[in-house]
């Protein structure tokens, strides 16, 4: 059996578990830039509020309803999600991470509903996080169980057995083809014209039909919904391809300089990263994009990649051939909304045998590690405490240059910063 | 945005104190070097779970009597369940607060350690809303 267990309104509910104020009220959490509502609360819900919504089309409904609005405190989410994954990792014989806010479990034979209960009430005490599990035979089940758990919370405690269930048909007949696991709006569409509206049609539907409208990947979910498993628990995370840092400008951006200085600390986040995870990269992409929306300006967004030289993750160097590579595809007149790096073809550090001439100097000084290891220790990924010269001066900069990511309204790191813990106050 | 894979609480700052100093005397094994490896781990000693543990800084002084000042750090264990004399950080008015929970006969009442305040007394379907058990008290000595 597959268990796939979902924190409810994650972002939302890990606000509310510091902020007691928040309780029975409504609450947003907005995207980076604090652009759309990413993450509401039940009571957010109910205002009416869209998922996805701009902040900016939402401020009266906010202002009338008083709701609280937070940007995203990914250090806080991340700590959180670290904690109910441990909790579900010591419960059953293996999970699959398969997000921040979800993983998929693989359940021991014996267990049955009541357990389920039992793990939910447990992730809810230890860490204040509700969360829904669904119970099916396979993956793609799992998941429809967990909707059905979700959808009808009142009624099922926010656990659902499917396989259990006495009418397992009924669940399957109320499930619309695009409340599916990986079953978008355009694929509800193309399903419909061949008579597939819901997750039961489609379980019964014509193999061969299925086969040849929507390929292996239509197969899969034939036989997923039909209680074959075909997708596997994946436990260990997937050889790392790349390395993304990228983000969007808090306001355009023209000059190069300026650019440059983003870039510079998308790779220094970057190169932190593979050297956390002991990887080398031997391939670079750099890209530029302006505004696609903004039809009335100029539309420009390039990309690059190279291989490198040799693997690396040393800062120093992936900064210059970074800058090279935007100094290559840069162009003046046009208004930038976003600039990124992806380091690729990541090879592991141990199972790189350096060329001879490349063998480390001795005596030489790992900048780059102890960097690492100050910013870890004063710092948060998203500030480090040491930068290269060439990221700019934050704090000369914050408020004035147009890179640096908005993100007015977060809330203190209240489990990671010994200077931000959430506050009791006895004096009543 | 890509999430940055969280690090584990427990595991990041471990202070490891040598329990034995030795002095070693050049060619002579000491009996005390098997023993050097064992060192006392704070995170291990007063964090029992780290995945429910949780650190609440204190302000103001009407815990005082119970040993707990304002500036303090609380660790606050919520896999614990209340138990009648245990301190817990409660949820009051929309504040975090710190409390005495006493049970008797089936009254729950939230007390102050100060004479001044008197005791929260928690009604049936009234929701009480218990942070966590406080284990430990960080107090910097002065």
């Amino acid at each position: 059996m597959i268990g796939l267990v979902d924190c409810n309104n994650f972002f939302c509910s890990c606000e509310r578990v510091f902020n007691p104020a928040l309780l029975g009220k409504p609450v947003v959490v907005l995207s980076n830039n604090d652009g759309c509502i990413i993450s509401r609360s039940e009571e957010a819900k109910a205002l009416g509020i869209p998922m996805g919504a701009p902040l900016h089309e939402q401020q009266e409904v906010i202002r009338k309803h008083d709701v609280h609005v937070f940007s995203s405190n990914y250090t806080l989410y991340g700590d959180m999600s670290a904690r109910v994954m441990s909790i579900l990792r010591e419960e059953v014989p293996a999970i699959e991470v398969y997000s921040i806010d979800e993983a998929f479990l693989r359940l021991p034979d014996n267990f049955d509903e009541e357990m389920a209960r039992a793990l939910r009430a447990r992730v809810l005490q230890w860490t204040g996080i509700p969360v829904c599990i669904g119970i099916g035979s396979t993956k793609l089940l799992a998941k429809l169980a967990n909707r059905h758990a979700k959808k009808n919370k009142a009624l099922t405690g926010g656990v659902f057995d499917l396989p259990r269930y006495w009418d397992p048909e009924g669940i399957l007949a109320d499930t619309p083809t695009d409340g599916l696991w990986g079953v978008g709006r355009n694929l509800a569409v193309r399903l419909a014209k061949m008579g597939i509206r819901t997750a039961l049609d489609f379980q019964h539907a014509d193999p061969a039909a299925i086969r040849k409208s929507m390929g292996v990947v239509g197969e899969r979910m034939f036989r997923e919904l039909n209680g074959i498993p075909c997708l596997e628990l994946e436990e260990i995370p997937p050889d790392r391809k790349g390395v993304m840092a990228s983000r969007s400008f808090g306001s355009p951006v023209e000059g190069l300089e300026e650019l440059e200085e983003a870039l510079a600390n998308h790779v220094a986040r970057a190169g932190e990263k593979i050297r956390r995870f002991g990887l080398l990269a031997t391939g670079m992409e750099v890209f530029l994009q302006t505004n696609r929306f903004r039809k009335d300006q100029p539309q420009y967004s390039p990309g690059v990649g190279i291989t490198l030289d040799r693997p690396t993750n040393a800062t120093a160097e992936l900064m210059k051939t970074a800058s090279d590579l935007l100094h290559r595809i840069y162009r003046s007149g046009y208004r930038y909304k976003k600039t990124g790096v992806q380091l690729t073809n990541l090879v592991s550090e141990e199972g790189f045998q350096p060329s001879l001439f490349d063998q480390a100097k001795p005596g030489r000084i790992d900048v780059d590690k102890i960097v690492d290891e100050i910013n870890r220790r004063l710092g948060d990924p998203k500030n480090p405490v040491i930068t290269r010269a060439s990221q700019g001066t934050e704090r000369v900069s914050i408020g004035t240059k147009g890179w640096k990511m908005k993100s007015e309204r977060h809330s203190p790191h209240y489990t990671t910063d010994w200077n931000q813990l959430p506050e009791a106050r006895v004096d009543s | 945005m890509e999430i940055e894979p969280p690090i584990p609480f427990a595991k990041r700052t471990s202070l490891r104190l040598p329990l034995v100093s030795a002095s070693v005397e050049a060619g002579f094994p000491s009996p005390a070097d098997d023993h050097l490896e064992r060192g006392i781990d704070l995170n291990e000693e007063l964090i029992r779970n780290p995945a429910a543990t949780f650190l609440v800084r204190v302000k103001g002084d009407s815990m005082r009597d119970a040993g707990i000042h304002s500036g303090d750090v609380l660790i606050v264990d919520k896999s614990l369940a209340p138990t009648d004399r245990k301190i817990v950080v409660a949820m009051i008015d929309g504040n975090f607060t710190v409390k005495r929970f006493r049970k008797r006969g089936g009254q729950v009442f939230l007390e102050a350690e100060n004479p001044d305040f008197p005791p929260i007394e928690v009604t049936e379907g009234q929701e009480l809303s218990i942070f966590g058990v406080v284990s430990y008290i960080i107090h910097q000595a002065r």
